[in-house]
């Protein structure tokens, strides 16, 4: 039920007339129940809010200020007070190139994570609807398998699946006329490491892409489809001009999650690597860990995360209005 | 706005064109409809098929090496199909380090974060869907808001701050840490399940003498129960999976699952037959409790960002 109901309220409504799911009971409730008091909402809320704002908004606070502290070893074991270092730690990362390649390769890597993500779920959401029932419900419980496997899990997964000499796909790769690639270490190059390594978070992250659209599909008026057939358009002019502007909200909403995601890789890399990459695989998210943990330069290590985070910004701006816009957020 | 406008502006066209041929407009239908199953149908589900070997593939590669005896898993040419089937990488992954040890420490902190997520979510759900007051809206905006925070670039003042509250290598210290991410998308979870909830029958359970509590645990709290089953159980896997900050919170001694699996793969990372038993040990239970939610919860998540 709540897939359906949910999903409704993404597709935009044909007029301003409400999302049928969550605004069935809100629209008259705002007037209507504020009788209740106004400190029981709060008094409701405190435990909420006191774990988020101590876990997460002090932490948010701390990450700022460290990021213009010195903060090393001493600093930890409390043998030193934290000293402020300026805007040190930012020229430092902003001055070193290694950091704008970092920058650079992260962005690289999530752009395309995100692209190959959409376009083959969309794809593959397509599919799905032309396929017999038996073929859908088997793709569907594959994807599900597949979304459901613990990271690590998957990880592990495909550094067996990609091991230079004993690995399958080297060795299915080598039955193809004229390859031969047994023995090919993928992870000896850094692209081609993190080639794989976007495969496997593309493999994470197609299910849940697939469902979402599957679900935003049915929405998709079979009358207007029909219409624009009947004005001439071809299978591309319908999905161009009919299905997509139906959808776009939903894709609005699982590209910038999408980006949010891919931009935060971590454990892939981090393990995939054997707990330590390399210079050619870090991203910002490992770059960062490397400073604070392994260099232990906190305060550099939290500039990079302070530069992350706004960097993610823009995108999660986007990803909020779409909210507001499609009226989940009343 | 562009997108209600071009669909809207699709919709304008739309009557006008069946309009005149709505006569004919039956006829072509079920002429296509019928020429379809036919041919291009298995095309269609060839396709699909290529699709379910491909996503599947490294699933049924886990299990197929697992059960496998470790010298076939490392025989030149692969044995795609079991011929012999046996345990002893299972052994093997139980003998290499401690593996209860670490799962006990999983279920343990699981459990709790999903028993106090969903406890302190439910009243902070019903806050924001059945309470109007001031500051609402920033409310949910902030929760909203909360979920985007990426956690990774959080682990360092984390890691400070509960190294100076002395929580660094407590279960307790991952614990809180876990509730921060589970908790935003518990309560935007139980509040979709919540709103869907019609108030009138609370309201009839009022008129018929009920408190406003009372109404709420007879009427509202046994068809919300699915919909916190399914946002327990998905809250459980997500802390059950979690890598980052279990590795960095806790010591080696006190390591959780997933560490104890990634340290698998970063030191022995050759073996993969006894590798491959222990991710199975690992992913089978989740996956199949993940089977069993995911439909109530696929759309729970667009709102919810949490994965990864």
């Amino acid at each position: 039920m709540s897939a359906a109901d949910t999903t409704t309220a993404k597709v935009p409504p044909a007029r301003q007339s409400p999302p049928p799911g969550p605004a069935a009971g809100t629209p008259g409730k705002p007037g209507k129940k504020s009788n209740g008091g106004a400190g029981i909402p709060w008094l409701l809320l405190a435990p909420c809010l006191t774990v988020l704002l101590l876990v997460l908004g002090y932490p948010l606070v701390r990450l700022v200020t460290l990021s213009f502290q010195k903060f090393g070893q001493p600093q930890l074991w409390g043998f030193q007070e934290a000293e402020s270092a300026g805007l040190d730690n930012f020229t430092k990362i902003l001055g070193d190139a290694e950091f704008w390649a970092v920058v650079l390769r992260t962005v690289l890597f999530a752009a395309g994570a995100v692209v190959v993500t959409m376009v083959l779920g969309m794809l593959i959401a397509l599919l799905l609807q032309r396929v017999s029932g038996w073929v859908k419900a088997l793709i569907n419980i594959v994807l599900v398998a597949s979304w459901g496997m613990p990271i690590i899990v998957a990880t592990a997964i495909f550094k067996w699946l990609f091991d230079a000499d004993y690995g399958v796909l080297n060795w299915l790769l080598s039955k193809l006329p004229g390859v031969d690639m047994i023995g090919h270490n993928w992870f000896a190059s850094g692209p081609q490491g993190l080639a794989v390594i976007m495969l496997l978070v593309v493999w994470g992250a197609v299910p849940f892409v697939v469902i979402t659209l599957s679900a935003g599909l049915t929405q998709v008026p079979k009358e207007l489809e029909e219409a624009a057939r009947l004005d001439g358009a071809g299978a591309w002019g319908v999905f161009r001009f009919v299905t997509l502007p139906v959808l776009k909200p939903i894709i609005v909403m699982l590209t910038t999650l999408s980006v949010i995601w891919d931009m935060g890789v971590f454990p892939q890399v981090y393990v995939m690597r054997n707990g330590h990459p390399e210079p050619e695989f870090q991203l910002l998210t490992t770059y960062s860990f490397d400073r604070a943990f392994v260099v232990n330069d906190y305060g550099t290590g939290s500039a990079i995360a302070l530069v992350t985070v706004v960097l993610l910004l823009g995108v999660v701006a986007v990803y909020m209005r779409q909210m507001l816009k499609i009226g989940d957020v009343e | 706005m562009s997108a209600a406008n071009t669909s809207a502006g699709t919709a304008v066209k739309a009557p006008a064109a069946p309009g005149p041929a709505s006569a004919q407009a039956p006829a072509p239908a079920p002429v296509r409809a019928a020429r379809r199953p036919g041919r291009s149908k298995l095309g269609w589900n060839l396709l699909g098929l290529l699709v379910v070997l491909t996503a599947g593939f490294p699933v049924y590669w886990m299990v197929n090496t697992a059960f496998k005896p470790a010298k076939d898993a490392i025989d030149p040419d692969p044995h795609f199909f079991p011929s012999a089937f046996t345990l002893e990488n299972f052994e093997r992954a139980l003998d290499i380090a401690d593996f209860w040890g670490p799962v006990l420490r999983s279920l343990v902190v699981s459990l709790v974060v999903v028993v106090i997520g969903i406890a302190v979510g439910l009243l902070a759900a019903l806050a924001i869907s059945r309470f109007a007051f001031r500051g609402r809206k920033i409310v949910i905006v902030g929760i909203l808001a909360v979920q985007m925070v990426p956690l990774v670039a959080m682990i360092i003042p984390v890691f400070l701050l509960l190294n100076d509250l002395g929580q660094y290598d407590k279960l307790s210290g991952l614990i809180i840490t876990y509730l921060t991410f589970i908790l935003p998308f518990t309560v935007w979870t139980l509040r979709g399940f919540i709103v869907n909830i019609p108030k009138e029958l609370e309201e009839a359970a009022q008129v018929d003498g009920c408190t406003r509590t009372g109404a709420f645990i007879r009427v509202v709290f046994p068809l919300l129960a699915p919909g916190m089953v399914a946002t327990s159980v998905y809250g459980f896997i997500q802390a059950w999976n979690e890598y980052l900050y279990a590795l960095m919170l806790m010591s080696q001694q006190n390591q959780t699952a997933t560490v104890w699996l990634g340290n698998f793969i970063t030191k022995n990372g050759t073996e993969y037959a006894p590798m491959m038993a222990g991710s199975t040990m690992m992913a089978v239970p989740i996956v199949i409790l993940f089977l069993l939610v995911q439909r109530k919860m696929a759309a729970g998540l667009t709102a919810g960002a949490v994965k990864g």
